[in-house]
């Protein structure tokens, strides 16, 4: 690089910025920068030219007195006059200055731009150097456009310079970095592949970088890379501490570049190639022998190093979880790192123990040091090691050692941070329920949890445990037991008064027999909590209470007594209150057996999802998610680890007390409550969709089997079709054609008809509609006189199918010409669903292959019950729906006809039930009924007015859900 | 209440601290400090005052953007402050005070100190800082104002060491019954053997002008300053040609009014010194009272009728092309030609891309000053009803920024020996009727100095 000769000093920027560093206020530096452009303004206006050096000083204090926050409006063009200088302070300066200053000015990015090309076709280095480094660091999308091409070429040219070599593959990091569009892809990137090889370790390093970011994008490109990298990383790691002199750091050979080297291979798969793959394994073996090797320095800078190059390997090693002896061994390291004075290598320790313990082979590995991180998470100072060793714990926990690591996390508990105390208590729960032995251990813990860190136990842990023990027969009496004498003590937390009452109640009876534990002494506990708790729980306490009467009629006198009270008929919450008043009216008009029936206790609950084990992926993020799966690799623990078995149908009797408790599930249109507040309040432990018992899957399933013979039943049979090769995977469905929609809309009020024809197909549909269950019958003519393969696929949508399940029965594959084939589909409607599912049909006519898409007639109607209803009924109903999101209107313009017959057949049709003598207006329609989807029913009323002199109908939809609503009209206004 | 006081050298240094109540710098404590520089002076500060101290220091003096607010408001403390040159001074309270009370006694202290040692400056604060704390303690007690009249300060506060020594029983009594008496402001058994007074209205003239000439605001804001060398407790009485007054005696002699052509002048609004009796103005609008020894500011008032405005200023901008700008500026001085201006100076701003200034002026002396971005042109001095002017030719460089120059408006100071409000003073009267001298034997003086505040016109 040219030495700064004598007389470049500028003189004059220094004894400005004096000047401006002398400056007393800020009023005297405002003076000054003034002063300085002046001067500058009027060296810069003469027409005389400036010399090389004079421009560059002015330059220099435009750019200095930018940097101290003031407006630089001019001298951009003097900048760029500096560029085509040929000296390289000259020149330096002149790229500072764009990169500083650069706008998007297209003039001056023209000039700028012409500049570097000329610079980066100068065979001078340096200048080509500069030139670079001013692309990367101005990295506008202009520049890119300009230069994207050239700098691969310059990178992979035979004769370009190390230094250039390495500036440029960095530029091309930086390009790609802002915009990867831009950046193309050609056969250079074979050849950066093999600057892995090049001499200049430089231009390895700047390579290494430029590669593991261009092969995330691409890995096939790049895949030759993997045997370079190895044989490089090899080298570097075999060769002695002296070898490669400059790339030494503090006796580790060339650190960084080891490092980089480590992280691409991190994104292949282990290499194929079993030679690579032995060099490789040798390279890691190396690595973790070094670690063990006595330091050859004490300075902090060697072991960083070390220690860097060490856990990137491990991280390889994690990586590729193929390696047992390997993975064992990094277990070992770490193992050592585990109890190392540094604080921070301690953290990394525990991070990277984190993901090794969930690979199969040094599970157990990891498991030997339970010692040493539960020592951890007792001693250590700083929070955020802590709370690695709490999720190492999470990670390393299985059966054997579930009851220690959760007894510890437990007693940790009692001291943790208040930052991590909900994390904890969500852990401790979800390993308490996923390697139970036995559920009252379960139990156990659970009520410990509460009794420690009830602020912490979220609403999902509780809930949980409810539904554990509603679940599990054989630990329902110990669960009343151990609840009944947590609750004796004489503070106890609100939580634990929420899961008392509610199993209490439940389960009151099992420990009635002992004269301890009699129905008043559980009665008098229960209520002496109930001042203190807040509304929810009261609430929940009072649904205890009217079951208690159920449970243990003796108690009904002191329970009426208490619900007579003038504090809770009276009570200023509404939700208390109406419990009280409906309970009480209850208690004494019902009679023992109808009790009974209400009070019943509850069904149990489907299995789903830990509502915990979300809860903690919501908290962790997405990134957390390997190490919470790993209990699915324990297959003998899959019985209780799902938790709950599904329990076997038969006992769905519908529970009226849900009913009760504000969950209408039964028939008509009726909306959530409105009081959502208040009714919710037990909903939640129902938790959404199965929260309707009544909804049992008897009469369903006796549907499915009158409809259809048992047949061997394959939803994808079509798929094992041998489909000719030439077609397309029958998966991937085309888009629907243009008229789909058109045909779609005729099928809307009726179920069987034509639903599309040409010259050579045409396909029928016959469809009837129950519940929420559907066949359909597809009816394929051949037209033509040729014998034909035809081929069908039909399915929901990728984002409907939770909400459509739609399976297929076997069509014969062959049909011949004038010939018809029919296919069935078997319907289930399980949410509601706003687009139809499509249907694609290929045949092949005259050798070439046809193909077409067409939506499905199924639309959110065809599952509509008509309900019959008087007019106060409908109009209390209507009232109910008056949120505005609710409802939907449309008026529009009658494109048939207005015939009062026709659109009431059309009304039928659409499957809602005609109510006469609803609305004052004879001439108005009128319309009431019930989706029925699987999980879920949807009240439904509308109501049309026609207008005979202006041909228009208005249109008005009330659901009691939004999409609905609005789907429904958009449907029906279609049709008139 | 003030909480306490800091001033501050221009770097933001710590002069003077005094702290009068306890609540202050607690809460401040909040705001971001950054930076803690030693205090200047010898008092060590609490850590939580310490706080409150660098507050003001972070966010007012050292703020990037500049504050304009006097007020500034950091964690629930508020800091008034005013600038002497390079000197905050800075009133601190946590209470909600009265602002327009705090600022009045920020001046005060101003006009204390300057009193005392003359001009504000880091050295004479510096070099007086144990009188500094002196006169603090004695007029703010508790944070609430106290006596703080020159005149009377000086009389208890000296300069000249310790004078306890020479001073008997008698005059410190007598010091003690004035201070806490009627008349705070006055000693008895003044005495001077020639009677005299001085009396200067002050005035400064602000005015925004269309480049058509259309008067857009103009306001007077003056000052009746007296000195008074008089014996004894004199009464005194002050007259001038406000227009209330004037028409009051005009209903019982209206052509003598109309015959002497006098004109009266509409007052908008006045404050007086605490020795004016403000009963006696509300009642009869007479402006009477007795005087401290020496100097002191009467009266201050504002005018936004009838000014007369002592210059007009024609500008004429053209812009010839991206890179020239021509520009001719001229005055007219409109007052009496037997009057002379002083001091005259016009500023005439340049664009920010000026990149030469050539100019031509007929009178004085013009420049272009590079590190203010305008062109001054001063004028010694210049009689009345005469016009001068000046034309400059600004060569501008090619900027790539498509902004367009602001033209700010052109501005000028300059003095005149007149009352732009056209207020007179009419009389003042002198009663001293236990001593043998009368109205007759007062000399008095009357000076009146008409100044400009921001005087501009568009361009």
């Amino acid at each position: 690089m040219p030495a700064v000769s004598k007389g470049d000093g500028m003189r004059g920027l220094a004894v400005f910025i004096s000047d401006i560093r002398n400056c007393k206020s800020k009023e005297a530096e405002i003076k000054r920068i003034n002063k300085e452009l002046a001067n500058i303004r009027s060296k810069f206006k003469g027409d005389k030219a400036l010399d090389g050096y004079s421009k560059k000083k002015y330059v220099c204090k435009l750019l200095f007195i930018f940097l101290l926050g003031h407006d630089i409006d001019f001298g951009h063009m003097e900048a760029v006059n500096l560029l085509s200088s040929n000296k390289y302070t000259e020149k330096q300066i002149g790229y500072l200055f764009i990169s500083v200053l650069v706008n998007s000015n297209s003039e001056l990015i023209r000039l700028i731009n012409n500049a570097i090309k000329n610079d980066l076709a100068s065979r001078n280095p340096t200048f080509m150097c500069l030139a670079l480094h001013c692309i990367a660091n101005v990295g506008s999308r202009e520049m890119g456009e300009a230069f994207a091409a050239d700098i691969p070429r310059i990178l992979v040219a035979g004769d370009s310079m190390d230094s250039v070599k390495q500036s440029a593959a960095l530029c091309l990091l930086r390009l790609y970095k802002a915009s990867p569009d831009l950046v193309p892809m050609g056969e250079w990137t074979a050849r950066v592949v093999h600057l892995l090889n090049d001499q200049h370790m430089g231009v390895v390093t700047a390579a290494v970088s430029l590669i593991t970011c261009l092969c995330k994008k691409n890995p096939d490109d790049f895949k030759t890379c993997i045997s370079l990298a190895v044989s490089r990383l090899s080298r570097i790691v075999s060769s002695a501490s002296t070898d490669l002199q400059d790339y030494t750091y503090y006796f580790v050979p060339a650190p960084w570049l080891s490092v980089k080297l480590l992280r691409l291979l991190q994104c292949y798969p282990p290499p194929e190639d079993a030679a690579v793959k032995g060099r490789l394994v040798e390279c890691l073996e190396t690595v973790l022998n070094k670690a063990q090797e006595p330091p050859k320095s004490k300075k902090v800078q060697h072991s960083n190093a070390k220690n860097a190059i060490l856990f990137e390997t491990i991280s390889l090693i994690i990586h590729y979880d193929s390696e047992p002896n390997l993975l064992v061994r990094a277990c070992n390291q770490l193992g050592q790192f585990l109890q190392h004075r540094e604080t921070n290598l301690r953290y990394l320790a525990l991070e990277s123990m984190c993901t090794l313990a969930s690979s199969e082979f040094s599970h157990e590995a990891v498991k030997t040091h339970i010692d040493t991180v539960i020592n951890a998470l007792k001693t250590e100072r700083d929070v955020s090691v802590r709370q690695r060793a709490a999720d190492l714990l999470y990670a390393m926990c299985d059966r054997s050692n579930a009851k220690q690591i959760v007894s510890e996390m437990l007693r940790y508990l009692e001291t943790a941070d208040y930052a991590i105390r909900e994390e904890i208590v969500l852990k401790v729960a979800i390993l308490a329920e996923k390697y139970a032995v036995d559920y009252s251990w379960y139990v156990d813990t659970i009520l410990n949890l509460i009794r420690i860190a009830g602020d912490y136990v979220s609403e999902e842990v509780w809930y949980r445990v409810l539904q554990i023990v509603t679940n599990r027969d054989d630990v329902q009496g110990y669960a009343a037991k151990t609840v009944f004498e947590a609750l004796q003590a004489p503070a106890c937390h609100e939580n634990m008064v929420k899961v008392g009452g509610y199993i209490l109640g439940e389960f009151g009876n099992l420990i009635a027999g002992d004269p301890r534990s009699s129905p008043p002494v559980q009665f008098s506990l229960l209520h002496s909590k109930f001042h203190l708790c807040s509304v929810a729980t009261r609430a929940l306490l009072l649904s205890t209470y009217i079951k208690f009467i159920n449970l243990f009629p003796e108690t009904k006198a002191t329970i009426q007594a208490v619900l007579r009270a003038g504090s809770q008929l009276r009570n200023a919450d509404v939700e208390l209150q109406q419990r009280a008043v409906e309970y009480l009216t209850l208690s004494s008009v019902a009679s023992t057996d109808v009790l009974a029936t209400v009070l019943e206790e509850m069904p149990p609950f489907p299995e789903r999802e830990s509502s915990i084990l979300a809860k903690l992926k919501r908290k962790k993020g997405p990134g957390a998610g390997s190490a919470l799966d790993d209990g699915r690799r324990d297959p003998s623990s899959n019985d209780i680890n799902g938790g709950v078995e599904p329990t076997p149908s038969t006992v769905s009797t519908p529970s009226p007390s849900a009913d009760l408790l504000g969950l209408r599930a039964a028939p008509p249109p009726a909306a959530p409550p409105a009081s959502a507040g208040a009714g919710n309040l037990l909903v939640d432990v129902f938790d959404g969709p199965a929260a309707q018992p009544s909804l049992g899957p008897t009469p369903e399933e006796a549907f499915l089997s009158e409809l259809e013979p048992p047949a061997p039943e394959s939803p994808m049979a079509l798929l094992a079709d041998p489909a000719p090769a030439a077609d397309p995977g029958p998966e991937d469905i085309g888009p629907p054609i243009p008229e789909a929609d058109e045909l779609l809309n005729k099928f809307v009020c009726k179920n069987n008809g034509v639903l599309f024809e040409n010259q050579l197909l045409q396909i029928g549909v016959k469809s009837e509609f129950r519940q929420n269950l559907g066949r359909m019958y597809l009816f394929y003519g051949n037209k033509t006189s040729y014998s034909s393969r035809i081929l069908t696929h039909c399915g929901p949508p990728g984002d409907l199918q939770t909400h459509l399940a739609v399976q297929t029965k076997r069509v014969a594959a062959q049909v011949d010409g004038g010939a018809q084939v029919q296919q069935v589909l078997n319907i289930e409607c399980l949410r509601d669903f706003l687009t139809p599912p499509l249907l694609s049909v290929r045949f092949r006519y005259g050798g070439t292959p046809q193909a077409l898409t067409l939506k499905l007639p199924v639309t959110i109607n065809k599952f509509f019950q008509p309900t019959e209803m008087a007019a106060q009924d409908f109009f209390q109903r209507w009232k109910q729906l008056s949120l505005p999101q609710q409802e939907a209107q449309k008026i529009f313009k009658a494109n048939h006809p207005m015939d009062a017959e026709v659109t009431k057949a059309k009304l039928l049709g659409f499957g809602s039930a005609l109510l006469d003598n609803v609305d004052p207006n004879p001439e108005n329609f009128v319309g009431a009924g019930i989706i029925q989807t699987k999980a879920l029913q949807v009240g439904c009323l509308l109501r049309l007015e026609p207008n005979a002199q202006a041909q228009m109908y208005r249109l008005t939809l009330r659901t009691s859900k939004e999409p609905v609503s609005r789907h429904l009209c958009e449907l029906l206004a279609q049709q008139f | 209440m003030i909480g306490g006081l800091f001033i501050y050298n221009h770097k933001g240094e710590v002069l003077i601290s005094r702290v009068y109540r306890d609540d202050i710098g607690s809460q401040a404590a909040d705001s971001a400090v950054f930076s803690s520089s030693g205090p200047f002076l010898g008092e060590r500060l609490g850590g939580s005052v310490r706080n409150a101290v660098d507050a003001f220091r972070v966010n007012v003096i050292h703020a990037r953007q500049q504050v304009r607010s006097p007020v500034t408001n950091i964690a629930r403390t508020s800091f008034f402050h005013v600038k002497r040159s390079n000197i905050w001074l800075a009133a601190v309270t946590k209470q909600n005070v009265n602002a327009a009370m705090v600022f009045e006694f920020l001046y005060k202290m101003c006009d204390v100190m300057a009193a005392y040692f003359g001009k504000i400056s880091e050295e004479n604060i510096k070099n007086n800082f144990v009188l500094i704390y002196e006169l603090l303690d004695e007029i703010l007690d508790f944070g609430y104002p106290q006596n703080s009249e020159t005149g009377a300060l000086k009389t208890f506060i000296t300069q000249q060491g310790i004078k306890s020594q020479h001073q008997t029983k008698e005059e410190q009594s007598q010091i003690t019954s004035q201070v806490t008496g009627q008349i705070g402001w006055r000693r008895e058994g003044i005495k001077y053997r020639r009677n005299e007074l001085f009396l200067d209205v002050l005035e400064s003239v602000n005015l925004l002008m269309s480049p058509q000439g259309q008067v857009l605001s103009a306001h007077v804001s003056g000052r009746v300053v007296m000195k008074s060398y008089l014996s004894g407790m004199p009464e005194c009485k002050f007259g001038m040609n406000d227009k209330i007054v004037i028409e009051k005696q005009g209903k019982g002699t209206a052509d003598e009014t109309s015959k002497s052509g006098k004109q009266s002048i509409a007052i908008d609004d006045c404050t007086f010194h605490q020795c004016v009796r403000l009963s006696k103005f509300d009642s009869e609008r007479s402006i009477s009272f007795i005087p401290p020894d020496g100097e002191f500011e009467l009266m201050r008032y504002r005018t936004t009728k009838d000014i007369i405005l002592p210059f007009r200023v024609i500008p004429l901008v053209r812009e010839v092309g991206r890179t020239k700008l021509e520009v001719k500026v001229v005055i007219k001085s409109n007052f009496k030609p037997s009057l002379l201006a002083q001091k005259i100076e016009v500023r005439i701003p340049t664009p920010l891309n000026t990149s030469g200034v050539q100019v031509i002026c007929m009178k004085g002396k013009a420049k272009y000053k590079a590190s203010e971005n305008a062109i001054v042109w001063k004028i010694k001095r210049m009689a009345g009803m005469k016009e001068s002017q000046i034309s400059a030719e600004i060569e501008l460089l090619p900027t790539n920024d498509k902004k367009k120059w602001a033209r700010p408006p052109i501005s000028m100071n300059f003095e005149v020996p007149f009352a732009p409000s056209g207020l007179k003073v009419r009389y003042l009267k002198v009663f001293e009727p236990k001593l043998n001298y009368s109205d007759h034997d007062v000399i008095k003086w009357v000076r009146y100095i008409g100044r400009s505040g921001i005087y501009e016109t568009r361009c």
